[in-house]
């Protein structure tokens, strides 16, 4: 694994994921945003000969493609890890105490914010508001949501997931 | 709803924050427990139904007993309500939140309620069409194509007043309009579904409970305004909406409510999803018309507004999720009957999703005109563990703060706009005496500031400047002139901002300026923070009165700052410890004190 992305072994099999995706929109107007998330969805970022190949098939400037990918949150220049947790700091959690929920998160990985652990196993990153206030405080691990947490409570999470 | 011949049907709301809360590990063991026992039980989902604060729900409809609801239910609850409940024919009592014929303490919670949009939420499956169908779905569509005009239809949403629920609350019927009278085409529809608002939750709720009302919205309004395209723009942080959308979206276009020749009629409309990649910015309608178009979602200048040249250049007309679920039944019902709701200005319902500290938080949907003081105490139940009230948030980001002297308020546009928050898109969330309005104040500019777009100097950098001050107070470094400096540059961002980003951005500091000045001269002044909560102000130690020395304290701090022999008094280092507070929630003794 080249580049230490499971599944593609080389900067060919990138280019490979970048023409299929592009293809799948060809003559769509306004499919950058599209592109972008489902070559993220397949590879996990969007490193910068990516980005340069998706500007290439899109037939925009490299620059415009950075310029995008930079603005929206969703997307990341960087290899994450195996699961991505994130932590919601919206309005409810906050006042419901996220700050502890994130330090004891952080404190069991060994992480900072925003990072990912030495092995590659997890990233961490606040997110504004995940819509379960009611909730609160709440963490998301990949597409399943954890609510009613407790600093002790999110670290059993976590700790189940490292299994 | 469901045939009278049918066994049992258990019901297990099954929206994300019933997952979160393990509604999924709940309807699994339904399942199991149903196949294992070979009953003739019909165990389905169902949407929120807003009782969030006692998810998970399950609805048990035995027949002869009614439809009962329990809350706060547990995989391991499930085989205690089979055996005893459906099997047995005896409700556990204790575990009722809701019941045909009774009465329960929770009842307060829907007693002032009016659900015109939440009408099917936590009724039907959001996944089945038939059951939509069922409850009368599509019929307004179906009347407007068939006995009115495009023209009656915008005329019986104006009459209405239905007003933008995303949080403007500009009049829909005008803005249908504006888009109508265009000769441009195509024109297009987009819904805003982007729902950023931090505390807002209800258009998710919504389009995971009922994404069919809003499709048929959808479509009655393009068929007022004369479009042939939609869009749904949806925030990627909400898969489940996203998924159950375009389930909605297949399954109408198979049964002739979307596509070619809608129903049967020369109207003919498609609708796309278009998922969001993580901008707060792109909730404002022309940034979201930027990023559809495939660019970084940066306002540009209204006029010319979207209603005469937007997407692509072309008419296009943009509501929120909530305002395109309320048409459905405007048209079927009639504006009369809308307007026989809420206040002079502000017609019809409103949606808040109450949180924060509140006993009773969930998706709520009252009358305008409804005191807010009802809504926090009556519906809400008031504050949780014995705590004063100190503020309600308003608006998300763009609002702002209440204190108790406006609790009596009558919500609608008007009257919360006159204190100086914003009605906005719904979110509710109430806070008490352990909430520092300092802390909050900074909360929501870091927020803003992290989402400005960038494009206007006084917003990109004001906030910045804003946020740097806020920092300062709560770290206890705050200076005299702070507070007028953050008056003046609050001012000056409002007026010299493109969008509503901008332009919203200081309410929180205004109106926390406003209400909690004390607040703000305790921080700079004395270097004290009367709520307890920045922590550079705050310092915990040990009672020695109350110590008994059981070490859990020691053992749960994340420092190791706590030092103590068993049975002997324990010590904080106050040069190691980070105010984390594990100490504190951890002793049973109330020993260790907060100064």
């Amino acid at each position: 694994m080249e580049n230490g992305i499971p599944g593609i072994a080389s900067t060919g099999d990138l280019a490979a994921v970048v023409d299929r995706v592009a293809h799948v929109y060809e003559g769509a107007r306004g499919s950058l945003i599209p592109i972008l998330q489902d070559v993220q969805a397949e590879i996990g970022y969007l490193p910068p000969e990516v980005m340069e190949r998706i500007a290439e098939r899109a037939g925009v400037p490299a620059s415009q493609v950075f310029g995008v990918a930079s603005f929206y949150s969703q997307f990341r220049l960087e290899p994450v890890g195996k699961h991505i947790i994130r932590v919601c700091h919206g309005t409810a959690c906050h006042v419901q105490g996220a700050r502890a929920i994130t330090e004891a998160i952080l404190n069991e990985l060994d992480v900072e914010e925003g990072g990912t652990t030495e092995d590659g196993k997890f990233t961490v990153e606040p997110v504004a508001c995940l819509g379960c206030c009611s909730l609160a405080p709440v963490i998301m691990i990949g597409e399943d949501a954890f609510g009613r947490l407790t600093p002790d409570e999110a670290r059993r999470i976590v700790r189940e997931y490292d299994r | 709803m469901r045939s009278a011949a049918s066994g049992v049907t258990i019901t297990v709301g099954l929206s994300s924050c019933g997952i979160a809360a393990g509604a999924a590990d709940v309807a699994r063991a339904f399942e199991r427990e149903v196949k294992e026992r070979d009953l003739d039980v019909r165990v389905r989902r169902t949407g929120c139904v807003g009782m969030c604060y006692n998810e998970p729900i399950v609805d048990v409809e035995v027949e002869g007993l009614g439809k009962l609801t329990y809350g706060g239910i547990a995989a391991d609850n499930v085989a205690r309500i089979v055996e005893e409940h459906v099997v047995g024919g005896q409700p556990i009592e204790e575990w009722l939140v809701r019941a045909e014929g009774r009465d329960l303490p929770d009842d307060a919670y829907y007693s002032r309620q009016v659900r015109l949009v939440l009408r099917n939420a936590g009724e039907i499956d959001p996944e089945s069409i038939d059951e939509y169908v069922e409850a009368g779905g599509y019929g307004a569509l179906k009347k407007a194509l068939t006995s009115m005009s495009g023209e009656d239809v915008v005329r019986e949403i104006t009459d209405s007043g239905l007003r933008g629920r995303g949080g403007a609350g500009f009049p829909t019927g005008v803005k249908w309009d504006l888009c109508r009278r265009q000769k441009a085409e195509p024109k297009y529809m987009i819904v805003n579904a982007d729902e950023g608002d931090p505390g807002a939750f209800m258009d998710r709720s919504i389009l995971e409970g009922d994404p069919h009302s809003v499709l048929e919205g959808l479509a009655i309004a393009a068929y007022a305004v004369g479009a042939s395209e939609g869009f749904v723009y949806a925030r990627a942080e909400y898969p489940l909406a996203v998924k159950r959308l375009k389930i909605a979206i297949a399954d109408s276009r198979e049964r002739g409510f979307l596509g070619e020749r809608v129903l049967g009629s020369g109207f003919s409309f498609d609708v796309h999803v278009k998922e969001g990649a993580g901008a707060f910015v792109c909730g404002e309608e022309t940034a979201l018309i930027a990023s559809i178009e495939g660019k970084r979602g940066m306002p540009r200048l209204r006029p010319p507004y979207p209603a005469v040249s937007g997407l692509w250049g072309q008419p296009t007309n943009n509501n929120n999720v909530e305002t395109y679920a309320n048409v459905p039944w405007i048209i079927k019902n009639g504006a009369a009957a809308y307007a026989s709701y809420g206040t002079d200005t502000s017609k019809g319902t409103k949606v808040f999703a109450l949180a924060g500290k509140i006993v009773r938080g969930g998706l709520v949907e009252v009358p305008m005109g409804i005191p807010l003081k009802d809504v926090i105490y009556e519906v809400g139940g008031g504050i949780p563990g014995g705590r004063r009230f100190k503020a309600v948030q308003l608006g998300g980001p763009s609002g702002g703060c209440d204190p108790e002297e406006h609790i009596d308020i009558e919500i609608d546009y008007e009257s919360v706009t006159k204190t100086g928050a914003i009605m906005g898109s719904g979110g509710l969330v109430v806070m008490d005496d352990t909430t520092c309005m300092v802390d909050i104040a900074r909360f929501f500019l870091r927020f803003t500031q992290d989402e400005s777009c960038g494009k206007c100097t006084f917003c990109r950098v004001g906030t910045k400047r804003m946020l740097e001050i806020l920092e300062r107070i709560c770290d206890g470094d705050g200076r005299e002139g702070d507070i007028e400096l953050l008056q003046e540059l609050g001012e000056k961002i409002i007026s010299s901002s493109l969008c509503g980003l901008g332009q919203s951005a200081p309410n929180p500091v205004l109106t926390t300026l406003k209400y909690f000045r004390d607040e703000y001269e305790a921080h700079i002044r004395e270097r004290r923070c009367p709520a307890l909560a920045c922590r550079p102000l705050i310092t915990f130690e040990i009672d020695r009165d109350k110590c008994t020395g059981c070490t859990v304290c020691a053992r749960k701090c994340p420092v190791d700052a706590v030092t103590g022999e068993k049975k002997q008094v324990h010590t904080i280092d106050q040069d190691l410890c980070t105010k984390c507070g594990a100490c504190r929630d951890a002793c049973k003794f109330d020993a260790v004190t907060v100064r």
